[in-house]
């Protein structure tokens, strides 16, 4: 062999690794979540409330808090997002303003979770006086995914080819009436790939909701917006650090822990799914 | 060159008084487009006669884009792109009209085919709904079926309207993209290199429906294609640097240009 296809058979085997390497630490995660978690699941598991100090039982409260949190998130973050980047995309004049809000924005998405706790327990669960609530809770980690949303959005707003909107610009269409009926019913489906992914990170988040949103142990279940609740992440937390029944508690929450896998994954499938729906149809 | 340009532009400032008593649709005055401090078209004066076709030729990059899309205002919807004009429609200033409704009195058809990506039915509906055009169903179909005749598609796709337009070959897609102008009953049809992407099949197709389309409608294309312009218009202008270097019956223009610039380039030296 001559030196350069040595070098060549050298430098595919690096990547071919590093390549293989990936895919084996999601391997390992799965598996070794998987062999911990799923001695504990069964129906029980996920449909009861938790018992005896959080030794036994299940962990619904948990799942449906989860659950509850991220729907509030989306409900704040998705029309406001998508607005925000309409208006971006569609309206703004395309300056320095429009730059420094981008450069914000952007910017927004590299701030440390715990910072955003903070500031929900600032505004929101104090200045607002929502409390340590599903409210709270949820609007912080509305904020959190923003800037994944109006990203997405600005980019599936602009994958729609300009001659579109020229069309529907030249039969008389106002702007509003060309972006309502032609630019937004084709750039939905990127719109929603990108939220979803956004929405499976708020899933598994920890910090922002600590201060805002969860509690340790309830007895009942959420029964309005302003109820604190339980969540997955920081039951596995919760789990692993206080109680006095390790030997009871680190079971249950490596069964958390896989239940919160597979919601995120779940999540991320279904966006995977809606992407390919719409590549078949695509212009 | 430049001197013999200036001579040209004189001479159809001259004219341009004497033709006033002609049925004319659209009337250019001292036309000047700016791209960015860029000036693209240079003080040009251009009538528009009424049920006739006029053609607007000349060397890629000469403006003759922009020259019709400042027809309908097309331009303001870029924003380096400054307009300083008088443009008649029926005697009135296009710029003290409501854009969205100037825009339905003056149509386009593009370049390339752009239908949505929808039914070709979706496709005609889209402007008679946007402009509440019809009071039942029937109605609605009965002018989308108009248009698509109109168009000379009705008979390829009568079968199937919920047919996916871009399933449609290029040059179905062209005509679909034109009963979709015509369905909001315009009074002017822009078409801009309307045949550029197509095969010559295709082409003469769409050739011969610019001919039947004049009957009802005043047309402006602008096409590179000097035979084209030839074949299908009653004036044809010459437009070379942004400037409106000859404007005549396209007989005249193609037989005697009295316009060296304009001989050159009909005979090919420079194109």
């Amino acid at each position: 062999m001559s030196s350069r296809k040595i070098k060549e058979f050298v430098g595919f085997a690096i990547l071919r690794l590093a390549t293989f390497l990936i895919f084996s630490a999601l391997f390992i995660i799965l598996y070794f979540i998987s062999i911990r978690g799923i001695k504990v699941i069964d129906w029980q598991f996920l449909t009861q409330m938790p018992c005896e100090g959080m030794t036994a039982g299940g962990i619904l409260p948990a799942i449906l808090g989860t659950f509850y949190l991220t729907l509030c998130a989306i409900c704040f973050a998705l029309p406001l997002g998508v607005a925000a980047a309409i208006y971006l995309t569609e309206y703004a004049r395309q300056g320095r303003l429009v730059r420094i809000i981008r450069i914000g924005i952007n910017n927004l998405a590299g701030v440390p979770s715990i910072v955003f706790g903070l500031f929900g327990l600032g505004v929101f669960v104090k200045y607002f006086g929502f409390g340590i609530s599903i409210l709270s809770g949820g609007l912080t980690l509305g904020i959190l995914i923003l800037p994944t949303i109006i990203r997405a959005s600005e980019e599936a707003l602009l994958a729609v080819p300009k001659s579109f909107r020229e069309a529907s610009l030249a039969l008389g269409t106002t702007k509003w009436q060309t972006i309502y009926r032609v630019v937004l019913p084709n750039a939905i489906s990127g719109i929603l790939t990108g939220s979803i992914l956004g929405i499976g990170r708020a899933a598994g988040e920890t910090a922002p909701i600590l201060f805002t949103a969860v509690t340790f142990y309830s007895a009942r279940l959420p029964n309005s917006i302003f109820s604190e609740v339980q969540a997955l992440p920081y039951h596995i937390y919760a789990l692993m650090t206080e109680g006095t029944h390790p030997e009871s508690q680190v079971p249950i929450a490596y069964g958390t822990a896989l239940v919160l896998l597979f919601l995120v994954l779940g999540v991320d499938l279904i966006a995977i799914i809606i992407r390919n729906r719409a590549r078949r149809k695509k212009w | 060159m430049v001197i013999e340009v200036q001579n040209a532009k004189l001479k159809i400032q001259n004219r341009k008084e004497v033709k006033i008593d002609k049925d004319i649709k659209i009337s250019i005055r001292n036309l000047n487009i700016w791209y960015a401090n860029v000036q693209i078209i240079k003080n040009v004066n251009l009538d528009i006669e009424k049920n006739k076709v006029t053609a607007i030729i000349g060397p890629s990059g000469c403006g003759k884009s922009t020259l019709i899309k400042s027809i309908n205002r097309m331009l303001d919807i870029i924003p380096e792109a400054k307009v300083n004009s008088t443009i008649l429609l029926d005697g009135e200033n296009i710029y003290n009209m409501d854009e969205t409704l100037l825009r339905k009195r003056i149509g386009m058809v593009f370049q390339a085919p752009n239908p949505f990506p929808k039914s070709i039915f979706e496709n005609v509906a889209y402007g008679l709904k946007i402009h509440k055009m019809f009071k039942n169903k029937e109605e609605l179909y009965f002018k989308i079926k108009k248009a698509l005749r109109q168009a000379a598609l009705w008979d390829e796709v009568k079968d199937n309207l919920d047919k996916f337009a871009l399933d449609l070959s290029g040059g179905q897609q062209q005509r679909l993209c034109i009963a979709r102008c015509i369905a909001v009953e315009p009074e002017v049809i822009l078409f801009d290199e309307p045949c550029s992407a197509l095969d010559p099949i295709a082409t003469a197709k769409i050739e011969e429906l610019i001919e039947n389309l004049k009957q009802s409608y005043t047309i402006i294309i602008v096409t590179h294609n000097m035979q084209q312009a030839a074949r299908i218009s009653d004036y044809t202008a010459f437009l070379y640097l942004g400037e409106l270097v000859e404007f005549g019956p396209t007989e005249r223009i193609f037989t005697t240009p009295q316009n060296k610039i304009t001989e050159q380039y009909l005979t090919g030296k420079f194109g």
